[in-house]
């Protein structure tokens, strides 16, 4: 029968547009809310979602899986004692490693010793030319700098961050990335503890 | 060149020996690292010849210059193919590098290498004698130089090579353009007054045309119409441009312009470290880049001769198979959205998308500039919920979905009509024209790079080369379904045989060592042959980094393809090739 072929296309159109209403009517008689809620949307975006598949950005979001990667930013401890301790020691690996040449760092000498100071003393990093790659978080010896998650990064001009724009606490770090924050923390525990350990059995070892 | 590794492998094509052939004319490469025939250029039609009839390589794949700046002489490498299978042949011109270098263009034996001779004179100045139109193709015509030779500088010129030493430890942040104002750092030719040039690009756009005119039955003169399609036209899926000669409604001529995306990526390539291209590649085939990533990974491993770890290789396969899943259900889309079937089966075939560019946005980080592969191996490892994600995909999702699509669409009438018996190219010609990818399958020609010279581990694979016979467009449709349902059949046996094991071979390190040498690693991308030849002089950066991209070589035959159709099939004709701005024009 010629128009078959349309007629069957079209059930599977038909079948979208009602799927949408009677996923909705099931939702309802469970009692849960379909939008507007991570569960609604964390339905939506699996495999067993059927009929509408739009998230209503900006009211509801994507859920950002934990790895998910977008300009750096540097992270600073806080001490007990309300101050800030940096991580960052200006090795530079992350300038190097950077494919565009983003990451700009400033290092000084100390005016009464005269030897350098690990932290820096500028950091800039040039957003517009950051390509999102992640190498330098990857290859951070010190986890110091990470890929932040937020992504609503328009402005009105050039956007050059500085070390004031880019310091973010430890704090805020682990609640982007628990996964990932709680693995550093025991390779740096553990780091610790060999150093410790080595320090306590070998103490005339020779200074390297 | 020197070199501080030594050489780990002598692999000289066995079975062909080019030498013995031709005794005291074709030596061989035996540069450390390098393998391969050096032709003599008075030579290489008749070598060429041989190649092709006798051997039996009959599908050129690449036309690479290289410019060997301090040794004052100038490469041409080929790499030919035989369509049945196995391994590749390579051969190399050499030339003096002085005004003008020139070697003889192998169009008649290989049409197919029209416009990678085009490139190559273009990029690096290589004047191929016997080509019968050869402009520039990626540059302006107004362009000065050719951007690829060694002792060409680009505007905003900083230093040879990355990492830049004003970022660290000088790291003086400044903006490019204080630095370089636009008239203190652009190169323009003697007498070349901006103010007065008049663009002659155009005029030999159109001059490239065929010209025709004729006088009907009544004594009327009939004359030609150019139509430009594009630059912007939303049906050329970016910034392409077709300059095409029109007799009513028939194409009689046809002439693509690209370049307008144009970035000259390869040499930034050779700027960055081999690390550090490793992001750049995700940008070329913008909607596949973890099959970029895996071209890239696999040359540079050949190159440093290093193992993938086990578990990588299959996370590698997965990747690229999910890669292909999507690229395939986003052509369908698109290409009824160029049949004027607006949006709806676009928006179906982007639903699957986004669910597999979830999965790429929790294994590597983002949806679509994935940068995952590292040498050696992944950069980390699929959690478990991820594996189930994947799973629930691949097997519940992904049949259902490719199911419902061919319900949806297959057997409409209009699409049909639309499709059927609209010759796209026949597999003669598509060898000849280098063609590669679904658009030689669905003309005849089952060579698929995985299975004719497999790599990484898809020879562990059981899965069919899918293969149509009538290389219209409705076989190019049907071939995509095709080759989904064998990747989904690869994907179902590698999460089986997936072992648990480390991710990567080498320790995680941001300056790798490459020895010296050369190595073209290519695989098998949704699109067609996706290689890449690198060419290493054991410093942290590559000498020479080139891109066999499959939207460029595909599109060599697009006059060939769309003369003698209607302009209205121009658009499905254009956008069954399946092209992406990032890689065309690179």
């Amino acid at each position: 029968m010629y128009g078959k072929g349309i007629l069957k296309g079209l059930s599977v159109t038909w079948k979208r547009f009602w799927n949408t209403y009677l996923d909705d009517i099931a939702w309802l008689l469970r009692g849960k809310k379909r939008y507007y809620t991570e569960e609604g949307i964390k339905h939506r975006s699996s495999k067993d979602q059927r009929g509408i598949f739009t998230i209503q950005y900006p009211e509801e979001r994507l859920i950002t899986p934990e790895e998910a990667r977008y300009v750096p930013f540097l992270v600073y401890d806080e001490k007990p004692d309300g101050t800030r301790e940096q991580r960052c020691t200006s090795c530079g690996i992350c300038a190097k490693v950077c494919p565009p040449q983003c990451i700009w760092i400033v290092r000084s000498n100390d005016p009464n010793t005269g030897r350098p100071i690990p932290e820096p003393t500028e950091f800039y990093i040039d957003v517009d030319i950051c390509m999102n790659c992640g190498f330098c978080a990857e290859y951070c010896p010190f986890d110091a700098i990470i890929m932040d998650h937020d992504f609503e990064l328009a402005s009105y001009g050039r956007s050059v961050y500085n070390m004031e724009k880019l310091l973010k606490p430890a704090s805020y770090y682990k609640s982007i990335r628990p996964q990932q924050y709680e693995r550093n923390e025991a390779e740096r525990k553990a780091k610790e503890a060999a150093k410790a350990a080595k320090a306590a059995g070998a103490p005339a070892a020779p200074a390297t | 060149m020197a070199t501080t590794i030594p050489q780990t492998e002598t692999t000289q094509p066995s079975a062909t020996d080019l030498s013995a052939r031709f005794p005291g004319i074709v030596s061989a490469d035996t540069r450390p690292g390098f393998k391969g025939w050096i032709v003599p250029k008075q030579n290489l039609l008749e070598v060429a010849t041989v190649i092709r009839d006798e051997l039996g390589y009959d599908l050129l794949s690449t036309v690479t210059g290289v410019d060997y700046f301090p040794d004052n002489k100038m490469e041409v490498v080929y790499h030919a193919y035989k369509t049945t299978g196995g391994p590749g042949l390579e051969f190399k011109v050499q030339v003096p590098r002085e005004d003008p270098v020139e070697v003889p263009s192998l169009i008649d034996i290989w049409p197919g290498v029209d416009f990678q001779e085009r490139e190559a004179w273009d990029l690096l100045g290589i004047r191929f004698t016997g080509h019968p139109d050869l402009r520039r193709i990626l540059m302006w015509e107004g362009f000065h130089g050719h951007p690829l030779r060694k002792d060409w500088k680009e505007g905003f010129y900083e230093e040879e090579f990355k990492p830049f030493k004003s970022r660290w430890p000088s790291g003086q942040f400044y903006m490019a353009e204080d630095k370089n104002p636009y008239h203190d750092n652009l190169g323009f030719p003697p007498n070349f007054d901006p103010e007065k040039y008049i663009p002659e690009g155009d005029a030999l756009v159109y001059g490239s045309l065929t010209r025709y005119s004729v006088k009907n039955e009544e004594g009327l003169s009939t004359d030609h119409i150019i139509v430009n399609m594009g630059p912007q036209h939303p049906s050329t899926h970016g910034v392409f441009r077709a300059a095409l000669m029109l007799d009513g409604e028939t194409i009689m001529s046809l002439k693509p312009v690209i370049g307008y995306l144009h970035r000259n990526h390869e040499k930034i390539g050779e700027r960055n470290t081999f690390l550090l291209n490793m992001p750049y590649t995700d940008r070329l085939d913008y909607f596949n880049s973890m099959a970029n990533n895996f071209g890239y990974a696999l040359a540079v491993e050949k190159l440093m001769n290093i193992p993938v770890a086990e578990r990588a290789d299959y996370i590698r396969v997965i990747m690229a198979e999910l890669t292909r899943v999507q690229n395939h259900i986003v052509f369908i889309g698109n290409l009824l959205n160029d049949l004027g079937a607006m949006y709806t089966p676009a928006l179906y075939a982007f639903e699957e998308r986004e669910l597999i560019l979830d999965i790429f946005e929790a294994v590597s980080g983002a949806r679509m500039m994935c940068n995952y592969f590292r040498f050696g191996g992944v950069v980390r490892d699929v959690p478990d919920d991820v594996m189930q994600k994947i799973k629930d995909l691949v097997y519940e999702r992904l049949p259902a979905r490719t199911e419902e699509m061919d319900r949806f669409l297959t057997e409409n009438e209009v699409l049909v009509s639309r499709l059927k018996g609209v010759h796209v190219i026949d597999g003669e010609t598509a060898v000849k024209y280098s063609v590669t990818g679904p658009l030689l399958r669905a003309a005849g020609v089952p060579y698929d790079i995985r299975r004719a010279d497999p790599y990484s581990i898809y020879d562990r694979f059981e899965f069919d080369v899918a293969m149509r016979t009538n290389g219209d467009l409705y076989d190019n449709y049907l071939i995509r379904l095709d080759e989904i349902w064998q990747s989904l059949r690869i994907l179902q046996q590698a999460i089986k045989q997936i072992p648990k094991g480390p991710i990567n071979s080498q320790k995680p390190q941001y300056q790798v060592r490459v020895p010296a040498g050369e190595a073209y690693g290519r695989i098998e991308s949704p699109k067609g042959e996706l290689g890449f030849y690198v060419i290493s002089n054991g410093k942290p950066n590559p000498w020479r980094y080139h891109v066999r991209a499959p939207s460029f070589v595909n599109i060599t035959p697009l006059e060939k393809i769309c003369v003698g159709n209607k302009i209205a099939d121009f658009v499905a004709l254009f956008g069954v090739i399946d092209v992406v701005m990032g890689e065309l024009d690179r």
